[in-house]
């Protein structure tokens, strides 16, 4: 009898929930699951606008949300939900950050004026090449499914950068990838390459989750919790073998270093970044970014600045060769989408400059770059898919050459952004690199420093090859033709644009802000 | 807080926004503004009272506060001369282009980009924070970049790639270097910095700054064996394009080394100099030869940029005030003379087809009289004929390297002065050729080519003007700057 007698337990507390500070995330992922049921029981003709108009809603009252919380929100955040999620300044402000990417991708996104019915296929069922498809091609519809992925992406890469845990980390990681891997596949042209970039980007980012998981398990091992503090103390006092700590943590840098697309972990992301409908590719080159950036900084500090000594010199090597990857490869490039994307991979490095200083400089160095980078990228491509012929996008730096004498607004705009990303000051692109590397140099990394340097110098001349191309080239007789926006495309770009204008003129809010406070645990 | 310093910078960035908008009238506003800001620019040396230490006509307020940038301006008598030299050089090139026959395709374009260009020049002679120096410095590259790749000669697209690839890669080098003293110093402010006399510096962090805003500012000098993008660059140019370059771009780089690494980092210069001095020697000599041995006008004038800027660097490596003011003095003399020198090439180019001196063929004396003198006076001036602008600066330099800064090793600068000497005498033989080749001998053919016309007389007549002014008396420039150079750089 006395064997059958449950032993006593504890009683079970339940979480305290700070539901001010998470709401801008319950919104959001509320949103999206209304989103979902509106796909089930809306008709297909009202679809498009009542997603369209939920999903802006849910942004902005997220936003809303988001301010009113900042406003009293406590100078050195707090935890929540059992400490597995921390909001702290960090997180607030990358939160803000992904709202306003968020925001001006959705716009991106739901722009239907650009190409008739959207960038989206009406029909994901249908099979390439079919006399379906070329008939979804002409028609006006659109896969609406795409709102809502969009704010579970969302969601989820706030949760990412926010997540005190290593298991939260990975749930918010799977809760990210999986929208995006879907909405890679769902362009309306050229759906074979885009297929294709969804399946690669799938296949290697569910490898690279199996790294996370895998590195988890390991760190699990060592250190008996998944708190990244508890990893940290256990990194400073435990008897327990490195090689299950370093073990553990390469593998988990391998996971995070691939969302970032820092190089060599970058393959997917030309691929990806080309065959995947524009907006999905600004959405994912701005937002991605910062949520994987988000994340390794949060990691480094957090779990394992009392390591760094052991590990900081191979990230060294991370970084020279994301740089170089970045610049040289950028060099050959014929196709724009694809140059951005190693011009991405070369900017992950120059992050990585920022994230390897572990000091207050660098935190708040490496939180401004992501803002300025994700507002130029996002109007970068949203200037891309402007450029158009009969067959779609025309993406081929060939194309572009003359674009001045056809629009010369879209030309100027373009050259701009281009500015920015080679860093040239009085653009917000030089701030960044002025923060982050100077961060680096405080921290004693010259030599790093001056590869970095080397790295955006040409970088830089890949950049200014478009400007001159655009400006001095003759246009060819069959070349593109700049269409002329709608309202939301043009206020997405306009956004980017004018914060990369603002913040190259007048950072200074943007720097303060950064720099107010350190991550809790 | 002074007006001026920042109308100097207000007025072509106004221009060069405006004219954006325009077609015809766009070369007409460029005159304008570039005349207004010359105005500007002498109103600015007449304000100034030269006796006094320290920096005049101040404008500081915050810029980016979190990151200790401010928007710092002022100028004294080590910029004054450059400021009004630029002023001058930019405007005389917007009259030239301002001719019927020398109009650019893309009119507003080309305005625009020459006066973004002027914008960026201006702020760095004026710039007394060494962020804002380092934005100015930058500004300066692209337009020039596109100046070269738009409306340059045949050749324009690996020369315009060569010249952003390594100016970009000098300063990120350059940018470093303020880094590091911004890290051990915790201020950008030049004034300051000059002032504390490398104070909270080791010496071996001074001696690392100091080769990297060197080794940075050396690119744009250019000081051999980094000059190499500077022939191509300054030949495939269009010829205001040319003049800007040879004129005002290269002395950004000095000026850079006189008013940050020299004062800021003493230590530093006084590990280095003999380096510098070594490479600005070598210059002479390698610039002498090579052009020697150019068929082609544009490339000779360019090259023997070198040979000057090697002077130049000798005066700045001797760390005594009168190396300095024999730099300076070079620098504006070098201006006057090359940006001349460009203007006759490319009116050359435009009557005969062609900056090679094979093909222009000889004899231009007797086809186009008034332009060969114009050239003539130009050479010889170039080659430091006394009375003319030339002289004094070099003459200065080799006097400096003769009794150099207590610490530096006296026979090595003497040899410098030899070799500079040598440099000297074959600078003198390779212009000497170039005239022979061109100017003197029987014309082959063309009657009734074009003289220079009157709106040319106008371009280049304030620089013949100032080439005597200057050669007969050297106080124009040198009062100014030996003052200044005394209160600036007084650890010296």
């Amino acid at each position: 009898m006395l064997a059958l007698q449950p032993p006593p337990q504890a009683p079970i507390d339940a979480p305290q929930i700070e539901y001010s500070a998470i709401l801008p995330v319950l919104i959001l992922l509320g949103a999206a699951c209304i989103g979902v049921l509106v796909e089930a029981f809306v008709s297909k003709a009202s679809r498009w606008a009542a997603q369209v108009t939920l999903s802006l809603l849910a942004i902005l009252g997220a936003g809303l949300a988001f301010v009113l919380y900042v406003t009293d929100s406590p100078e050195r955040g707090l935890t929540t939900l059992y400490r597995t999620i921390a909001v702290d300044r960090p997180a607030l402000f990358l939160w803000g950050t992904l709202l306003a990417l968020g925001l001006g991708a959705l716009l991106l996104i739901a722009d239907r004026t650009v190409e008739r019915g959207g960038a989206f296929v009406a029909q994901a069922g249908i099979r390439p090449g079919t006399v379906q498809d070329r008939a979804q091609m002409a028609s006006g519809g659109m896969q609406t499914e795409v709102f809502p992925l969009t704010l579970f992406a969302l969601s989820g890469m706030m949760i990412f950068c926010a997540a005190n845990d290593l298991l939260t980390m990975f749930i918010a990681l799977e809760v990210l990838s999986l929208p995006l891997y879907l909405m890679c596949g769902l362009a309306r042209r050229r759906r074979l390459i885009s297929q294709e970039s969804a399946v690669k980007y799938f296949l290697l980012g569910a490898f690279a989750s199996a790294f996370f998981l895998y590195g988890l398990a390991l760190l699990y091992g060592y250190a008996g919790s998944v708190k990244l503090a508890d990893i940290a103390n256990a990194a400073a006092g435990s008897a327990a073998s490195d090689t299950l700590l370093f073990g553990g943590f390469g593998l988990l840098v391998v996971g995070l270093m691939f969302k970032a697309s820092v190089g060599p972990f970058h393959a997917w992301t030309p691929d990806v970044y080309q065959g995947s409908p524009t907006p999905i590719t600004a959405f994912m080159a701005a937002c991605t970014k910062v949520a994987a950036f988000g994340g390794i900084l949060r990691v480094l500090t957090v779990g394992f600045e009392s390591t760094s000594w052991e590990w900081r010199g191979v990230l060294w090597v991370v970084a020279v060769a994301s740089m170089v990857i970045g610049a040289v490869l950028g060099l050959t490039q014929t196709d724009i989408k694809r140059m951005l994307a190693y011009s991405s991979i070369a900017h992950a490095g120059f992050l990585l400059v920022g994230a390897l200083a572990l000091r207050p400089e660098g935190l708040s160095g490496t939180l401004f770059y992501l803002l300025t980078y994700g507002f130029t990228t996002l109007a970068a491509f949203g200037a891309v898919s402007l450029v158009r012929d009969s067959n779609g996008e025309a993406t081929h730096l060939s194309q572009w050459a003359g674009l001045a004498k056809r629009s010369p607004v879209l030309a100027w705009v373009f050259a701009f952004l281009l500015l920015a990303m080679a860093g040239i000051p009085l653009t917000s692109g030089f701030i960044g690199k002025f923060v982050v590397f100077s961060a680096g140099i405080q921290d004693g990394m010259a030599p790093l420093v001056v590869i970095a340097l080397v790295a955006s110098a040409v970088a830089a001349f890949f950049y200014l090859r478009v400007i001159v191309l655009m400006f001095f080239s003759d246009p060819a007789p069959d070349g593109p033709t700049v269409t002329v926006p709608g309202t939301f495309t043009t206020a997405a770009i306009t956004l980017g644009v004018l914060v990369t204008l603002v913040l190259g003129l007048v950072p200074a809010f943007a720097l303060d802000w950064a720099g107010t406070g350190t991550f809790a645990f | 807080m002074s007006v001026l310093p920042v109308l100097l910078l207000a007025v072509p960035l106004i221009g060069c926004l405006a004219v954006l908008g325009m077609r015809r009238a766009a070369v007409l506003v460029g005159v304008l503004t570039t005349g207004i800001t010359f105005a500007i620019a002498v109103a600015i040396a007449f304000a100034v009272d030269y006796t006094r230490p320290g920096t005049h006509l101040v404008t500081d307020a915050p810029w980016i506060p979190p990151l200790g940038i401010r928007f710092h301006l002022g100028v004294d008598g080590v910029s004054v001369p450059l400021v009004v030299l630029t002023a001058l050089l930019c405007f005389l090139s917007m009259i030239y282009v301002a001719r019927r026959e020398g109009t650019p395709e893309r009119p507003h374009s080309f305005v625009s980009l020459v006066l973004l260009t002027e914008v960026g020049m201006l702020g760095t002679f004026t710039a007394l924070d060494l962020l804002l120096f380092f934005v100015f410095f930058e500004v300066v590259l692209v337009p020039m970049y596109a100046l070269i790749a738009g409306w340059g000669g045949a050749g324009r697209g690996p020369a315009a790639r060569q010249f952003i690839l390594y100016t970009l890669l000098g300063s990120g080098v350059l940018l470093v270097g303020l880094l590091v003293i911004y890290g051990h110093t915790s201020t950008l402010d030049m004034v300051e910095l000059a002032g504390r006399d490398g104070a909270g510096m080791s010496r071996a962090v001074q001696v690392i700054a100091f080769v990297l805003v060197a080794g940075g500012l050396a690119v744009k000098v250019p000081m051999w064996p980094l000059h190499t993008w500077l022939p191509d660059a300054h030949s495939e140019a269009p010829t205001v394009g040319s003049v800007l370059l040879a004129g005002v771009l290269l002395k950004m780089g000095t000026y850079g080394l006189v008013r940050i690494a020299v004062p800021v980092l003493p230590e530093g210069a006084l590990a280095v100099a003999p380096f510098l001095g070594a490479f600005g020697v070598i210059g002479i000599v390698y610039a002498a030869l090579a052009c020697l041995a150019q068929r082609d006008l544009k490339r000779l004038i360019a090259f023997s940029s070198v040979g000057h800027m090697g002077f130049v660097l000798l005066g700045i490596a001797t760390l005594t005030p009168a190396g300095m003011n024999a730099a300076l003095f070079a620098n504006i003399a070098h201006g006057l003379i090359t940006g001349l020198l460009f203007f006759l090439a490319g009116g050359m180019a435009e009557r005969f087809g062609s900056t090679d001196m094979d093909r222009i063929g000889g004899g231009t004396l007797a086809v186009t009289p008034r332009l060969s003198v114009l050239l003539i006076i130009a050479a010889v001036a170039s080659f430091g004929l006394p009375g003319l602008a030339g002289f004094w600066g070099e003459m200065l330099a080799m006097l400096a390297a003769f009794d150099p800064a207590a610490g530096l090793n006296r026979p090595l600068y003497l040899v410098f002065m030899v070799v500079a000497g040598l440099g000297a005498l074959l600078t003198a033989a390779y212009f000497l050729v170039m005239l022979r080749r061109v100017v003197q001998g029987t014309s082959p053919r063309r009657q009734g080519v074009l003289d220079v016309t009157p709106v040319e007389y106008l371009a280049w007549a304030p620089l013949v003007v100032l080439v005597f002014v200057v050669g007969l008396w050297p106080g124009l420039v040198l009062v100014p700057t030996v003052d200044a150079v005394r209160f600036y750089l007084g650890g010296l």
